[in-house]
C-alpha cells in the first residue's frame, strides 16, 4: 500500500475505461470513457488510447457515475479500534461509492463546525469524498438544537441524531422550520423509545420463540407516522434513514402521493435478510433497526421498485469483536455494508440478477439511481456525483466513477475486507455482482478489485 | 401495521444452528419426542439409585463438569451439583459474584479460560437468552442449558414431564419404569401466568406437546408473548376459572413480582385476583387434577399458601425428581462415550453398579 497521499494527486494521469456499457440517468450505451486531470474528456465507441494512458478494461461490465452512500458510521473520532475515515474510505471505494455521508454520532457528536471540520479534514486524503451529516441535537441528546447554520455555512446538507430519532415531537417541529430557513434536509432514524425500550430484534415470531425481547414494527411507523404530519405542518423536508417494515413503506407512499417533501432510503440488509438469520442468537445479525419479516422485505423491495424509496444507504456500521461476540442483548447493533452493498442490492432487487428469494423487477438502470444518482441529489452532493445533476457521463463532467462487473460470483470473506471491523452479516455467502474498478476525481483508486491505495 | 410473517412452523424454530443436538442440551427441540422418553427412562433408574443407602455411583468419574451461573439460583446450581456428584463427576462451581466477570471479563474469555482448565461440560445459567448457545459454539465441551433469560429451561420441563409421569403410573398402579409415554396423549395442561417472560413455559410447552399433551396457555394480555405462531398450544385463555374443571394438569409459574409494578400489570392484587390459584379456584380442578409450580413459589400470590400444601400439589416431588432427571441428562450427554471408551450403560447402572465410597 502506498503512502497517503492528497486525493486527486493520482488522478492527473490519463486513463481509459474501455469496452463497457455506460449506464447513467440519461439511459444506456456502450462507450468507452477517456479521463485526464481528474476529468472526463471523451466518450464514445472504440476511443483512441492514447500513450501511457492507464487502460482498465470494462469487458461486460457496466460503467456507472460512482455510487453515493447516504449513511456510513465511520467511527472517527471516537471509535477508532472499530474503523477510520480512511479504512471507512477504502472499503467505500472497493463498494463502487465515491462518495460517503458521514453519520455524526461520533465521540464527540458532529454537533460543531469544529468536529465536522475534523472528519472533512480527514476526509481530504480519503479514496472517495466524505461528506458530513450533523446532528439534529446538542450531543445528539435530543433536547436542543445543534448549530445547524454554523454547519450548513461548512456545506453540511442532511442533519439526523442518527442512532437514536429525536423523540421530543415539540423539538422536532422546530428543528424541521429551523432546517427549512436553512433548506437543508433532517433524516429520522425512526424509532419510538418506548416502544422499543429493551428490545433488540424484530419482535414477533422468531423473538417470542426465542425469548429475546423484541422491538415491534409500531415503533418504527409511530414516528415515521408522526414525522410526516410534522412535514406537512411544518413544510419541512425529512428523509427516512433505513427504513425496515412494509408499514413504513405504505405511510411514506401516502406522504408522497400527497405532494409532501419526503425521501426514504433502505438498507441492502432489509432487502435480503429476515429475523429468522437470529435463530442461533449469533449478535452478527443484530441491527437498529432490526432484521424484519419475509413480508417486510418483500414489501421493501416493492417500494424501491415503485418509487417510494429513493435510495439503498449502507448504514456501514463497523464494530469490533468484543462488542460482537457476547450475549444478543448485550453486543452492539450494526453491520458492515460498504463492500456488500452493491451485490446484495442488485440480488434482491434486479431483473437481471436475482437471488434464490426470487429476482428482482427493476432494471439495472433503476437499481443504479437507487445507489448513485437519487442519493446524490438527497446529500447535496449532485454536483460532482451521480453524473454531476444528472447528466450523462460526458465530456467535462467529473470523473468520478465505477465499473461492475454484474456477473462475478465472489464469496465474502471477512478477513479480505478493508474494513477494520469483521462483522459483515455475508460471511462466507456467495454473492453475485462485484466492483471492478471504481475511479475517483480522476483516479483509480480501484482496480480489478484491488484498492490501490 | 405488518402482516402476519409467513413463517416459522415448529419444525422450522427447531435446533439453532449452534446447537450440535446430540451433543448439548440447550433446548427441548434437541430432544425430540424420544429424545423425552428417553431421558425419562434413564431417570427411572437414577430414581433408584437414590433410594439407595449411599446413592452414588461410579458412571462419570474422572470426568469434571462446572457449573457456570451468571444469575444465581441456589436450587438448580445445588440441584445439578448434587446430580453430578452423585455420578462420581468433580465439580466446579462457577460464582459470577465472586468471578472475573466481575472485573470486566468477556464470557467468552471467562468460558475459554474455565474450559482451558479441561472440563466435560458447562452446566450454563445466564440472564441472556441464547448464552449457553453461543458457549456451546466456543468449547469442546458439551454444554447444558441451565435456563437462559426468557428462551428456555430444559432440565425443568424434563423433571415436570418425569412427575407427571410418576404420579400418574402410581395412580395406575403400575411400576413407573413400566410406562412410556403414553399418559401424555390427550393429557390437557393449563400454564398459568407470566408466559412471556418465563424460560420454564417455554421449554415445558415444547416438551409436553412432544409428548402428545394439549396444553392452553392462561395470562392476562400483556403476559402473553407478542406472538405464539408455531407454538404447539391449543390456545389462550384470559379466564382461568373457565378453564381449571377442563384441565388434568394445572402447573403455575412464578410471578416476577416486579412485572406487577404498574407496566404489565396493575398490581399483584389484581394479578392474584385474575389468576392465582386460591383455595376457591383450586376447588374448581377435576378430582385428580394436579397442581405444579417450579418454585421458588410467592405463596398468596401465583398460589395460595393451603393450596401449595394441598396433596395434589407436587412441588417438593418435582424437586426430589430433579436430582435423578439432571443425573439422567448429564449420564446421557456424558456417560456413555468418554473419548472412544464406554464406561458403562443404563443397563450397567441397574445391576452391575454397586454404591461406591466417595
Amino acid at each position: 500500500m502506498a503512502e497517503r497521499r492528497p486525493a486527486g494527486a493520482g488522478g492527473r494521469a490519463t486513463v481509459v475505461v474501455r469496452g463497457g456499457t455506460v449506464i447513467d440517468e440519461t439511459g444506456e450505451r456502450r462507450a468507452d470513457v477517456l479521463i485526464s486531470d481528474g476529468t472526463v474528456t471523451a466518450v464514445g465507441p472504440d476511443l483512441d488510447i492514447p500513450a501511457k494512458a492507464t487502460v482498465l478494461d470494462a469487458g461486460g461490465c457496466l460503467v456507472v457515475p460512482g455510487l453515493v452512500d447516504l449513511h456510513t458510521h465511520l467511527r472517527q473520532p471516537g471509535g477508532e479500534e472499530a474503523e477510520t475515515v480512511e479504512t471507512a474510505s477504502r472499503a467505500a471505494a472497493l463498494g463502487g461509492y465515491t462518495a460517503v455521508l458521514a453519520m455524526p454520532n461520533t465521540n464527540p457528536t458532529i454537533d460543531s463546525a469544529a468536529v465536522a471540520r475534523e472528519v472533512l479534514q480527514l476526509g481530504e486524503t480519503a479514496l472517495c469524498q466524505v461528506a458530513v451529516a450533523g446532528a439534529i441535537t446538542v450531543g445528539r441528546a435530543g433536547q436542543c438544537l445543534a448549530p445547524m447554520g454554523e454547519l450548513a455555512a461548512l456545506g453540511v446538507r442532511l442533519f439526523t441524531d442518527d442512532g437514536t430519532g429525536v423523540q421530543d415531537a415539540g423539538v422536532m417541529r422546530r428543528a424541521l422550520e429551523y432546517a427549512r430557513g436553512l433548506g437543508v434536509t433532517l433524516g429520522q432514524h425512526c424509532e419510538d423509545a418506548t416502544l422499543a425500550a429493551g428490545g433488540h430484534m424484530h419482535e414477533g415470531a422468531w423473538s417470542s420463540r426465542l425469548g429475546v425481547p423484541g422491538v415491534p414494527a409500531a415503533a418504527e411507523e409511530l414516528m415515521v407516522a408522526r414525522d410526516i404530519m410534522l412535514a406537512r405542518l411544518t413544510g419541512g423536508r425529512v428523509h427516512f434513514l433505513h427504513l425496515s417494515t412494509a408499514g413504513s413503506v405504505a405511510l411514506v407512499a401516502g406522504a408522497k402521493a400527497e405532494g409532501l417533501d419526503v425521501t426514504a432510503e433502505v438498507a441492502p440488509h432489509h432487502l435480503s435478510l429476515t429475523d429468522g438469520e437470529l435463530s442461533g442468537y449469533d449478535a452478527v445479525f443484530k441491527v437498529n433497526p432490526p432484521l424484519r419479516t419475509e413480508c417486510d422485505v418483500a414489501a421493501l423491495r416493492a417500494g424501491c421498485a415503485a418509487g417510494t424509496i429513493d435510495a439503498v444507504a449502507t448504514d456501514h456500521a463497523p464494530h469490533p469483536p468484543e462488542q460482537k461476540e457476547g450475549p444478543l442483548d448485550v453486543a452492539a447493533p450494526g453491520m458492515l455494508g460498504l463492500e456488500t452493498a452493491l451485490a446484495v442490492t442488485l440480488e434482491a432487487l434486479c431483473a437481471a440478477a436475482g437471488d434464490e428469494k426470487g429476482k428482482g423487477a427493476m432494471s439495472l438502470h433503476d437499481v443504479m439511481a437507487l445507489l448513485s444518482w437519487r442519493p446524490a441529489r438527497i446529500a447535496g452532493l449532485d454536483v460532482g456525483h451521480g453524473g454531476d445533476q444528472g447528466g450523462p457521463i460526458g465530456v467535462d463532467g467529473p470523473a468520478n466513477l465505477c465499473v461492475i462487473d454484474p456477473s462475478e460470483r465472489w464469496e465474502v470473506d471477512p478477513d479480505h475486507l478493508a474494513s477494520r471491523s469483521r462483522n459483515t452479516p455475508w460471511a462466507g455467502r456467495m454473492l453475485t455482482g462485484r466492483v471492478r474498478h471504481t475511479v475517483y476525481r480522476g483516479e483509480p483508486v480501484v482496480i480489478d478489485a484491488e484498492a490501490q491505495r | 401495521m405488518t402482516p402476519p410473517s409467513p413463517l416459522p412452523d415448529a419444525d422450522e424454530l427447531k435446533p439453532p444452528p449452534l446447537s450440535d443436538a446430540g451433543r448439548h442440551l440447550l433446548s427441548i427441540s434437541d430432544l425430540g419426542a424420544e429424545g423425552i422418553e428417553e431421558v425419562l427412562r434413564v431417570s427411572d433408574a437414577f430414581v433408584e439409585v437414590a433410594s439407595r443407602p449411599i446413592p452414588k455411583v461410579p458412571a462419570l468419574r474422572g470426568r469434571t463438569v462446572v457449573t457456570l451461573f451468571a444469575e444465581e439460583s441456589t436450587r438448580t446450581r445445588l440441584s445439578f451439583e448434587t446430580a453430578a456428584k452423585r455420578l462420581s463427576a468433580d465439580v466446579l462451581s462457577f460464582a459470577v459474584a465472586s468471578s472475573s466477570v466481575k472485573k470486566g471479563e468477556s464470557l467468552r474469555d471467562t468460558v475459554e479460560t474455565v474450559a482451558a482448565m479441561g472440563v466435560d461440560a458447562f452446566i450454563v445459567r445466564h440472564p441472556s437468552a441464547g448464552a449457553p448457545a453461543q458457549v456451546a459454539g466456543w468449547v469442546d465441551a458439551t454444554v447444558i442449558n441451565a435456563g437462559d433469560g426468557w428462551h428456555e429451561h430444559p432440565t425443568q420441563a424434563l423433571l415436570d414431564c418425569y412427575t407427571i409421569r410418576q404420579v400418574l403410573a402410581e395412580r395406575a398402579g403400575r411400576p413407573v419404569s413400566e410406562s412410556g409415554v403414553g399418559d401424555f396423549a390427550g393429557l390437557r395442561v393449563a400454564i398459568v401466568g407470566d408466559v412471556a417472560h418465563s424460560r420454564v413455559a417455554r421449554s415445558g410447552v415444547l416438551a409436553f406437546a412432544a409428548l402428545g399433551a394439549e396444553v392452553t396457555l392462561v395470562a392476562p394480555g400483556s403476559l402473553v408473548p407478542p406472538s405464539l405462531e408455531g407454538w404447539p398450544v391449543t390456545g389462550v385463555s384470559h379466564d382461568l376459572d373457565a378453564v381449571l374443571p377442563h384441565v388434568d394438569v394445572c402447573y403455575l409459574l412464578r410471578l416476577q413480582t416486579e412485572r406487577g409494578a404498574g407496566s404489565f400489570l396493575p398490581s399483584i392484587r389484581e394479578y392474584t385476583a385474575g389468576y392465582g390459584l386460591t383455595l376457591r379456584r383450586a376447588g374448581l380442578l377435576a378430582d385428580g387434577a394436579l397442581v405444579m409450580h417450579p418454585g421458588p413459589m410467592n405463596r398468596g400470590v401465583e398460589i395460595a399458601d393451603e393450596v401449595a400444601d394441598l396433596p395434589r400439589s407436587l412441588v417438593l416431588r418435582q424437586v426430589a425428581n430433579g436430582v435423578a432427571v439432571r443425573m439422567a441428562v448429564l449420564f446421557l450427554l456424558l456417560g456413555q462415550v468418554v473419548r472412544g471408551d464406554a464406561t458403562g450403560t443404563v443397563a450397567d447402572l441397574g445391576h452391575g453398579y454397586g454404591p461406591v465410597d466417595g
